[in-house]
């Protein structure tokens, strides 16, 4: 009996397996972009292409590192995009009706909002034990119809915004965006969180067997209502970014994004079933996403396939990830006859 | 039957007295008590349904008692949660591990209670080290960077028990925790388990194995029927005593087995194997015979009679029913062809809850049943009045909600289901699990019937009486491998289980 238990030739493959996952989408994104950039060499190399490049999956980003959170718990939060629309609304009015509000104060603010709403998914989805795509699909109309209520055929303009505010969406800093810089940082952050906290790793066990986790004597109601609370703040805070880029605030922003959200993170390998996947995973997926969505006109592929070609790309994830597991599933029951 | 426990000299670490649990209609457990003293291995043994579970869960603070006292160090305690009682010191190893398959060895031990840092940052170094010190003392070697998935059961079992010990509980309780383990786990996990007795700790141990029992155990506790039924010191019992107290009743009557004359093979199974699931099986069921399939839970016995029926496919065999092949993955083929499949959970599985018992009984012949494939009420209750009565279905109208039957009436409403479409050949999988005493009685003198009938029945139980007292021939399953098949007249207690949890030819 030796002191240390070698790491077997299994685990070895399979931690392979789970790093090439996101490389893969690494590696796809760089493709698209090489394509894009030969077809025209603008789409990177001009200043234009290259703050388009970041700037533009800045916002999913976040969504996409929310939803991941929530779909590692075995759960999924279909209320993101109105999330976003109505708090970045709330924004809107803030600057507007508060006159000299400072910008930081509206940031505050708004996050708390978009995690008040999430909590409230959270809530129903724990207390009520009802499924959170029931849940979420409710509240996605529900909070949309608040903010055709609250807005009306009333629309925020960029000249009611702050100059210093509109600057955050377009600013940059050593060619970087501001967004892009913001977006990074969460992602950073929740990347560690999800890897070397208590919270974070019991969001992986819950997901993994939601009864194992009761069993266990997890705080599951809690660590869902974080994982709500989460997602739902990261939409509070992505309403802002969106009120600071486009400046343009109507009732239908972010009408859809939830989709787009769901499908990055399927996209970066974040299982729908819950318990593996990585938020890093999920933020390439929101990137490969919007930059397919660019890249298909320049290299001439017309409309109607664009849409095509990102339903085919969440397909093909998800296949990809079956095939996968049911290869590890293999490989290990394999090991364990060899080793009887 | 309200016997209390003798008083003990000692203040009881773990007591609890007359509690009772029931689920809706059902009285799970009517008078559970049990008192554990440090320094001491208690056994808890009775038969399957003798209310053990219910007991251990309510200690887990996965239930809470409906009545009845439970003290933890002399003081009241109500869990409402697992996590308060592993805070009280309570560790509990189930039966059946519950791990997180997509994460690693180490994390499934610290799950919640990681070692951290700064930052709250969970120390992996530590936590690597204190799980290969742990996995030393255990003296096993499971590569700990692994997931969980894909270990097998007594890997499983041993990291649940890492998972105790690492816990420092006070009062450590193992649900058959050497049910899947081999010679020399048992061993290893025994001279742990007496470690952890001699540092103070209490310790119950559930188990079916009578030589374990007298072998680690000082006290034993027996249940019966969801009661207490009486506490002894080990050296003043003996098996034949504890077997009395546990069964309690004349076995012979409980399995009225009418002898049938059998005939040619119906149902040839020949080398069936799927990958990870199950190897090699082969075995026939003959016109009028009772073949059980005993094994523990998990051997994969269920996952047999699914590949045979079509539900599940599988790598590579065959199945035949009466000399035509079986189509591989078709249960709506497998239907026609003559097999039947009385599932194991009957709630989900057997049943359509919502349904009316009517409506239930003639799913299977529904298509025979429509007339221009229309349904109407009255095709239904007359087919369902035929086997409501064949079966004596215990309810007031054919009309009546199946949820809200008892378990052993849902049981034979499952059966006339499956009987209704005249099966060849029937297999019915865990037949009276949570089924009280009576009704039990009912549906084995009903398998005999058919059997006398010349009907074929492949027997899944994990009840050793109910598959010793009804089958004609034993098949034994161990880790998805039939291990042994045992005549009717060889059959003991000892044999089957012994070929259930002892790996034949090379290890023994």
């Amino acid at each position: 009996m030796t002191a240390t238990i070698e790491k077997s030739d299994v685990t070895k493959r399979l931690r392979a397996v789970g790093a090439a996952r996101e490389f893969g989408i690494l590696i796809a994104l760089l493709l698209v972009i090489i394509a894009a950039t030969i077809a025209n060499p603008n789409f990177l190399f001009s200043t234009d292409g290259w703050r388009d490049l970041l700037l533009t999956p800045s916002i999913l980003v976040l969504l996409a590192v929310g939803q991941a959170i929530v779909i590692i718990t075995r759960n999924v939060d279909l209320s993101v995009g109105s999330v976003l629309g109505l708090s970045a609304y709330l924004c809107g009015r803030l600057f507007i009706d508060l006159e000299g509000i400072p910008i930081i104060a509206v940031f505050v603010i708004v996050i708390i909002f978009g995690g008040l709403l999430g909590l409230v998914n959270g809530a129903l989805v724990a207390f009520a034990k009802v499924p959170s795509l029931v849940i979420t699909l409710g509240t996605l109309y529900a909070y949309r119809g608040i903010n055709v209520l609250w807005t009306g055929g009333d629309r925020i303009n960029a000249s009611d915004l702050p100059r210093d505010f509109l600057a955050l969406g377009t600013g940059q800093i050593l060619f970087i965006p501001i967004l892009t810089i913001i977006a990074l940082v969460v992602l950073a952050v929740a990347g560690w969180l999800m890897k070397n906290t208590r919270g974070g790793r019991e969001f992986y066990a819950i997901g993994s067997d939601p009864s194992a986790a009761e069993l266990y004597g997890l705080r599951v109601t809690r660590r869902l209502l974080t994982a709500f609370v989460l997602s739902g703040a990261l939409a509070g805070l992505g309403g802002v970014l969106y009120a600071a880029r486009y400046g343009t605030i109507s009732s239908q922003a972010g009408s859809g994004w939830e989709l787009d959200a769901v499908g990055a993170a399927v996209i970066g390998g974040v299982a729908i079933f819950g318990g593996s996947g990585t938020v890093w995973g999920a933020a390439i997926g929101a990137v490969l996403l919007l930059t397919i969505n660019r890249a298909l006109p320049i290299l001439g592929i017309p409309d109607f396939w664009q849409r095509a070609v990102v339903g085919a790309l969440i397909i093909g994830a998800i296949v990809l990830d079956r095939v996968l597991a049911i290869r590890q599933k293999r490989k290990l029951l394999e090991a364990r006859e060899e080793g009887e | 039957m309200q016997t209390d426990i003798p008083p003990a000299a000692a203040p009881p670490m773990l007591e609890l007295s007359r509690v009772v649990k029931s689920f809706g209609a059902v009285v799970a457990l009517r008078s559970g008590s049990l008192r554990m003293q440090s320094g001491s291995i208690h056994a808890l043994i009775g038969e399957n349904g003798a209310g053990k579970s219910t007991l251990v869960k309510i200690v887990a603070g996965l239930y809470r008692r409906d009545a009845g006292e439970f003290r933890l160090n002399g003081e009241e305690v109500d869990f409402t949660s697992t996590a308060q009682s592993k805070a009280a010191g309570i560790a509990v190893i189930y039966q059946e591990p519950t791990l997180f398959p997509d994460l690693s060895v180490t994390e499934n031990v610290f799950m919640g209670r990681q070692p951290v840092g700064r930052f709250g940052r969970i120390d992996r170094k530590a936590m690597r080290r204190e799980v290969e010190s742990l996995f030393q003392r255990l003296g096993v070697r499971i590569d700990p960077d692994r997931p969980a998935e894909g270990l097998s059961i007594a890997d499983q079992q041993v990291i649940e028990i890492a998972k105790a010990v690492s816990l420092d509980a006070r009062v450590l309780i193992m649900d058959e925790p050497t049910a899947a383990l081999s010679g020399v786990e048992v061993d290893r996990l025994f001279a742990i388990a007496r470690s952890l007795r001699d540092e103070g700790r209490a310790l119950l141990f559930i188990s079916h194995r009578f030589d374990e029992v007298f072998d680690l155990c000082d006290t034993v506790t027996v249940m019966r029927d969801g009661s207490y039924i009486a506490t002894t010191p080990i050296a003043e019992t003996t098996a034949d005593e504890l077997v009395r107290q546990m069964v309690g009743r004349d076995v012979t009557d409980l399995f009225p087995k009418i002898e049938a004359e059998i005939g040619e093979p119906l149902l040839e199974v020949e080398g069936l194997s799927s990958a990870g699931v199950f190897h090699d099986i082969s075995f026939t069921v003959r016109a009028g015979e009772i073949v059980g399939l005993a094994g523990l839970v998990g051997a994969g016995r269920s996952e047999v009679a699914r590949a045979v029926f079509g539900v599940d496919g599988y790598d590579s065999g065959s199945v035949a029913l009466e000399g035509r092949p079986v189509k591989k993955g078709d249960p709506a083929r497998a239907m026609l062809q003559g097999i039947a499949l009385v599932p194991e959970d009957r709630r989900k599985q057997g049943l359509v809850l919502e349904s009316s018992v009517a409506r239930n009984i003639t799913l299977a012949i529904r298509n025979q049943l429509a007339k221009a494939g229309i349904i109407t009420s009255g095709f239904e209750n007359r087919a369902a009045k035929v086997w409501a009565s064949r079966l004596e279905v215990k309810t007031n109208a054919l009309s009546t909600v199946a949820a809200t039957l008892s378990g052993g009436n849902q049981q034979k409403v499952v059966l006339g289901k499956w009987l209704a479409t005249e099966p060849r050949v029937l297999i019915v999988d865990e037949p009276t699990r949570g089924i009280d005493v009576g009704t039990k009685a009912e549906v084995h003198r009903l398998l005999s019937e058919l059997a006398g009938r010349g009907i074929g029945i492949l027997m899944i139980s994990s009840e050793l009486p109910e598959v010793l007292g009804m089958a004609d021939r034993v098949l034994v399953m161990r880790e998805g491998r039939i291990t042994a098949e045992i005549d009717r007249a060889d059959a003991t207690s000892e044999n089957v289980m012994f070929a259930a949890t002892h790996a034949q030819g090379a290890h023994s």
